[in-house]
C-alpha cells in the first residue's frame, strides 16, 4: 500500500480514515529485576488504525501490551496518550481514559453469566452506588437499563444473543473469547487492546473474529491494537505492523513492507549464524 | 384506502388484508420480533403504514406490475412486510432458501428474472455479488441489516430503511398510482412465486394465486377453529410454502400475530418466552426436544426421576384418549390432573408448549413414540401432508381422530383420489397456476380436470378412512424376486432410532436389500460418554465396534418388523454400513429440507454400494465434502461392512405382491 503517510492521517485503500496520533510510545525500555523484556522501543498508534504487534514467542509483545495498558510501568521512556504524557497509572484509571483490553488466557467471571459478565465492563461508568443498586430505585435503576441497552446492542452486534444467560463457564473457548471482546467493547473505548484473539481458535472461529474485528472497527471507529501469531490473519487485518524480536523493534510499517522485510523473514524462519 | 373487494366485501389479495385488519383491528399485534433483548411489537396498523412505505419506495425504485423480486434472508418483521409491500405494488415476491449457496441461487435468480433483491445481512449481498455477473437482471439489491456493508460501492446497492423514507417522501405522488395498482390485485392474480426445493432435478418455480393461497388459508383456519388470539412462531424457511401460508397467508386472513425469532440459535429460548398457540415443526425439532428431555432426566435426582416416569407411564396409558375425547374412568382423570400439576404442566412450559392449542408436523414421518409422547403429555399434535403445488395443504388429522401412521383425511375442499399405480392425486381450490416457465412440467403435473401427481404412493386406510403414504413412486421398486422394494419406510423405521440420524436404503433391481446409515451425534455421542467409550471425531465415532453392534441390533430389529408385513418382508436389510460423514446439503446429498437424494448418493458412494454387494468385510474410500465457506476438501475412510439378520416372511405372507 503506497499510502501518503502525513501527521493529518490518510485515507485506506478500503475507504477508512485513519487520524492523527492517538498513542505514542516514546523509547520504553522495561526491565524485570536483570532481565530486559522491552529495549528502547518507539512506535505510535493512530486514531481508526488496526495496529498488529508481532514477533516470536518471548519477544515482548505482551509485555508491551501490558505498558499500553498501564499494568507495568517502563523504567525508561515515556506514554503519551492523546496529547498528553500520562503519569504512572493504576490500570482502572486508564481503564477510565479509555482503553480496554481482552486477555491472552481469557480472564471471565467463570461463575456469572454472558449478561453479567459483560456489564461488569459498564463498571467504570456506573455512578450509582453499591446500596442505590441494592435497592434499585430511581436512579440505578435507570442506569442499569440504560447500561443495558448498551450491552444488548453489543450482544446483538457479536451474535451472542443464544447465549445470553449461559454461564460463561459452561461455553467453548472460541465463544469465550467474543465474550471477552464483548467485555471490553462494553467499556466503549477509544483504544481496544487484543492479546492474541485467535490463540486455539480453528478457521471458522478465526474468521469470524476477524469479521467482527473489522466490523468493530468500521462501526465504532475503534482503535484496535493487536497482538497475533497467525500471520494470515495479521497481514488481512492491520493497517500498520510492529515487528519485535528478543525485545527490540525490528520493523514497523504497512503489512506488504513488513512481508518483505529483512530482519523479519530472519526473525521468523531463522538464519543460520556463522 | 382502496382496496380490492369481492361483492361480500372479502379483501381478495394479501395487502388488501392487511389494510382490512388495518382499520379493524388496528391496535392488535401483528408482529413482534425480539431484538436487543426485549420482544418489539407492531400492531396491525403499524405493520400498514410500514408496509406502505416500502411499497411507496419500491414505486419510486421502478418496480412495475408483474416484476419479480426476490428476498432472501431469516424470518424478520422487514422481510415480511417487503413480501407485502411487493405485492401491493402488483409484483411478485419470490423468497429464496437463505442457507442456499451462491450457485443454487445463481439458478432461482435467473429463472425467476428477478429486478430487485431483498437481502437481510452482509452474508445474503456478499452471495447475490457473487452471482451477478452470471446473472444479468438484477438491477438493484436492498439490505436490511447494514452492518458491515458500509464500504461496498452502493451504486446499486440499498439500504431498506433508506428505500422507505424515500417512499414516506414520495407519499403524494406515488399514492394513487400504489392504490390503483392495489385496486386491480384479484383472485386470479398472481400472489407469490415459491421454488420447490428440487429433490428431482432443478427447482422448479410454484406460482400461486390471490384465490390458491387465501381459500387455503381460509379453509385451514376454519378447519382448526383459529381466532386472532393466536401467536405463531416464523421460524421456518420463508422459502417454503407452508411459512408462506403460516406466517402470512393466515396471519392476515385470521387476524393473529406473527412472533419471529432473535437469531436461528435462540429459537428454542424464543419458543419458551412466545408460548405459541398455533405451532409446527419438523418432526426433527420435536424429536430434538423429547431427545434433550429425556437425556435431562437420564441425570435428574431419584425422586425426580421417579415421579417423571411414573406420571408418563399414566400420560402415555390415557393421556391420547383424553385428548381425543374418549371415556377414561375418574381415577384415571383424577391421577392425570395431578400428573398435570406435578410433571406435565411444568415439562410443557419448559419446552414452550404450555398454550399450544394445535401443532403441525409435516415434511418426513414422525416416530410412533415421539408422537405419542407429545400427545400425552395433552398436546394436540397432527400430521399435516401436502405439498407447494397445494398450496402446502391436502391432508390432515381432524381433531379427535389422530394416528401417528396416518396423514389423515382430505383436508376441507380438497378431492383425494388413488390411480392403480398406487400414486395419489388430488384436486383442491389451491390447486398452483403453473410452474413458472415450464409449461411441460405443468402440464406433466397437472391434468387438464385439475387433477395433479403428487408423486406419492399410498391408499387409505380400511375402516378409518385415512390416507397411509408409503413412499415416493418414483422410489418404489421391485427387487430381483419381484418382491415390493419400498426404502423410504424401511428408511422412516430405522430413523425412529434416536441413534440413527439418516438411512438410505438400497436393493431396487437386486437381490437383495443393503443400507448406509448416519449416526446421530448428539444421541450416540451422549451414549459413548455414558458408556466410556472414547472418540476424537465422528468418523472415529461411526466406525466404533460398538456402535457397530447397536447399530446391528437396530437393523435387525426392524428387520424382524417387517418380517411381519407380508407386503414389505423383502426389504430386509442384508448387508449394511455406518458412513463416515453426515449427509449434508452442502454436498448435495440432501435437499434443502433435508430429504435424502437417493440417485445423487447412489453415484457419489458408487464403490460402497458394489462391496456390500460384493461380500468384502471392509471397504477404503475417499469422499469430497463442501465445507460452509464453500470450499472443498477430502476425507479417507475405512469401512466395516456388517450382516445383519434376516428373518423368514412371517406364515400369514401372502403371495399377492
Amino acid at each position: 500500500m503506497a499510502q501518503a503517510y502525513s501527521t493529518e492521517g490518510w485515507i485506506t485503500a478500503d475507504g477508512r480514515k485513519i487520524g492523527p496520533v492517538l498513542m505514542e510510545m516514546k523509547n520504553i525500555t522495561l526491565r524485570f529485576g536483570g532481565v530486559k523484556a522491552i529495549t528502547d522501543i518507539s512506535f505510535d498508534i493512530r486514531e481508526g488504525e488496526i495496529r498488529a504487534i508481532i514477533g516470536p514467542n518471548g519477544a515482548g509483545k505482551s509485555s508491551m501490551l501490558n505498558v499500553i495498558s498501564g499494568f507495568y510501568v517502563p523504567q525508561e521512556g515515556e506514554v503519551w496518550f492523546r496529547g498528553a504524557k500520562r503519569p504512572p497509572m493504576k490500570p482502572y484509571e486508564v481503564a477510565r481514559q479509555g482503553i480496554a483490553r481482552t486477555f491472552q488466557n481469557i480472564a471471565l467471571f467463570e461463575g456469572m453469566s454472558v449478561l453479567d459478565n459483560i456489564m461488569t465492563g459498564r463498571l467504570t461508568m456506573m455512578e450509582t452506588n453499591l446500596a442505590q443498586q441494592a435497592l434499585w430505585w430511581g436512579k440505578a435503576a435507570r442506569e442499569e437499563e440504560e447500561h443495558r441497552a448498551a450491552v444488548e446492542r453489543i450482544i446483538d452486534f457479536l451474535e451472542i444473543q443464544h447465549i445470553r444467560k449461559t454461564p460463561v463457564g459452561r461455553l467453548p473457548y472460541g465463544l469465550k473469547k467474543r465474550v471477552e471482546l464483548a467485555r471490553a467493547l462494553a467499556a466503549e473505548p477509544k483504544l481496544l487492546l487484543l492479546d492474541e484473539p485467535m490463540a486455539g481458535m480453528n478457521v471458522e472461529e478465526k474468521e469470524d473474529m476477524c469479521r467482527f474485528i473489522l466490523d468493530v472497527n468500521d462501526e465504532f471507529g475503534t482503535t484496535i491494537a493487536l497482538i497475533e501469531h497467525d500471520m494470515g490473519v495479521v497481514m488481512d487485518l492491520s493497517d500498520r505492523v510492529v515487528v519485535m524480536d528478543y525485545g527490540k523493534k525490528i520493523g514497523d510499517g504497512p503489512p506488504d513492507d513488513i512481508r518483505s522485510n529483512k530482519a523479519v523473514i530472519d526473525a521468523y524462519l531463522g538464519v543460520s549464524h556463522e | 384506502m382502496a382496496a380490492a373487494v369481492t361483492p361480500s366485501g372479502d379483501p381478495q389479495s394479501i395487502p388488501a388484508l392487511l389494510m382490512r385488519n388495518a382499520a379493524t383491528m388496528g391496535g392488535r399485534p401483528a408482529f413482534r420480533e425480539k431484538e436487543f433483548g426485549i420482544w418489539q411489537s407492531w400492531t396491525w396498523a403499524e405493520t400498514a403504514e410500514e408496509v406502505r412505505n416500502i411499497a411507496r419506495g419500491l414505486m419510486v425504485l421502478g418496480l412495475n406490475p408483474g416484476d419479480h423480486v426476490a428476498i432472501i434472508g431469516r424470518n424478520r418483521p422487514a422481510l415480511y412486510w417487503s413480501m407485502i409491500a411487493i405485492q401491493m405494488c402488483g409484483a411478485v415476491p419470490v423468497p429464496l432458501y437463505q442457507d442456499a449457496v451462491a450457485d443454487e441461487m445463481a439458478y432461482v435468480l435467473e429463472h425467476s428474472g428477478a429486478r430487485f433483491v431483498i437481502a437481510a445481512d452482509q452474508e445474503q449481498v456478499d452471495k447475490v455479488l457473487e452471482v451477478q455477473s452470471r446473472v444479468p437482471g438484477i438491477e438493484q439489491i436492498l439490505y436490511h441489516d447494514k452492518r458491515g456493508l458500509r464500504k461496498y460501492d452502493h451504486a446499486a446497492l440499498t439500504w431498506l430503511e433508506d428505500i422507505a423514507r424515500d417512499g414516506s417522501a414520495a407519499q403524494q405522488r406515488v399514492d394513487a398510482e400504489l392504490d390503483a395498482r392495489m385496486a386491480v390485485l384479484g383472485p386470479d392474480s398472481k400472489c407469490v412465486m415459491l421454488y420447490t426445493s428440487g429433490t428431482t432435478g432443478t427447482p422448479k418455480g410454484v406460482v400461486l394465486s390471490n384465490r390458491n393461497v387465501i381459500e387455503t388459508a381460509k379453509a385451514g383456519a376454519a378447519f382448526e377453529g383459529l381466532t386472532p388470539d393466536e401467536d405463531v412462531l416464523a421460524y421456518l424457511p420463508m422459502a417454503w410454502a407452508g411459512d408462506y401460508i403460516f406466517s402470512i397467508a393466515q396471519a392476515h386472513v385470521v387476524g393473529f400475530c406473527v412472533n419471529c425469532p432473535e437469531s436461528t440459535q435462540t429459537m428454542m429460548t424464543d419458543l419458551r418466552e412466545i408460548g405459541p398457540t398455533y405451532f409446527f415443526a419438523t418432526p426433527r425439532v420435536y424429536e430434538g426436544q423429547l431427545t434433550s428431555v429425556m437425556i435431562r432426566m437420564e441425570d435428574a435426582g431419584r425422586m425426580k426421576k421417579w415421579l417423571f416416569h411414573t406420571f408418563m407411564d399414566h400420560a402415555r396409558k390415557v393421556g391420547g384418549r383424553i385428548l381425543d375425547g374418549e371415556t377414561v374412568s375418574f381415577a384415571d382423570r383424577l391421577k392425570y390432573r395431578l400428573g398435570d400439576l406435578l410433571v406435565y404442566g411444568p415439562l410443557k412450559n419448559t419446552l414452550g408448549y404450555s398454550r399450544i392449542r394445535v401443532g403441525y408436523t409435516a415434511g418426513e414421518a414422525i416416530g410412533p413414540e415421539i408422537f405419542e409422547f407429545y400427545r400425552a403429555l395433552g398436546i394436540n399434535l397432527k400430521q399435516l401432508y401436502g405439498q407447494t403445488e397445494a398450496t402446502v395443504l391436502v391432508a390432515g388429522h381432524p381433531n379427535g381422530q389422530v394416528r401417528p401412521d396416518t396423514v389423515g383425511v382430505a383436508w376441507p375442499g380438497v378431492e383425494l383420489r388413488i390411480d392403480d399405480k398406487g400414486e395419489v392425486f388430488y384436486r383442491s381450490p389451491g390447486t398452483f397456476v403453473e410452474y413458472y416457465k415450464n409449461p411441460e412440467a405443468t402440464a406433466a403435473t397437472k391434468d387438464a380436470e385439475g387433477w395433479v401427481a403428487t408423486g406419492d404412493a399410498g391408499y387409505f386406510v380400511e375402516g378409518l378412512g385415512h390416507l397411509r403414504i408409503i413412499d415416493r413412486v418414483k422410489d418404489v421398486g421391485k427387487l430381483s424376486s419381484g418382491q415390493m422394494f419400498a426404502p423410504k419406510y424401511v428408511e422412516n423405521k430405522l430413523k425412529f432410532y434416536p441413534g440413527i440420524l439418516e438411512a438410505v436404503l438400497f436393493g431396487n433391481g437386486r437381490d437383495y436389500c443393503t443400507a448406509f446409515l448416519n449416526i446421530d451425534l448428539t444421541a450416540v455421542g451422549n451414549w459413548a460418554e455414558r458408556n466410556n467409550i472414547s472418540y476424537t471425531s465422528y468418523q472415529e465415532l461411526a466406525g466404533h465396534p460398538k456402535v457397530l453392534e447397536m447399530m446391528q441390533s437396530h437393523v435387525e430389529e426392524v428387520n424382524a418388523s417387517l418380517a411381519d408385513d407380508p407386503m414389505l418382508a423383502g426389504c430386509q436389510i442384508k448387508r449394511f454400513l455406518v458412513l463416515h460423514k453426515e449427509l449434508d446439503a452442502d454436498d448435495g446429498e440432501l435437499t434443502r429440507t433435508r430429504k435424502v437424494r437417493r440417485n445423487i448418493i447412489a453415484s457419489k458412494y458408487e464403490d460402497l454400494i458394489e462391496a456390500l454387494y460384493s461380500g468384502a468385510p471392509e471397504v477404503s474410500t475417499r469422499t469430497e465434502v463442501s465445507y460452509e465457506d464453500g470450499r472443498k476438501g477430502f476425507i479417507s475412510a475405512t469401512l466395516t461392512l456388517r450382516e445383519a439378520k434376516v428373518f423368514p416372511a412371517t406364515p400369514s405372507r401372502r403371495e399377492a405382491a
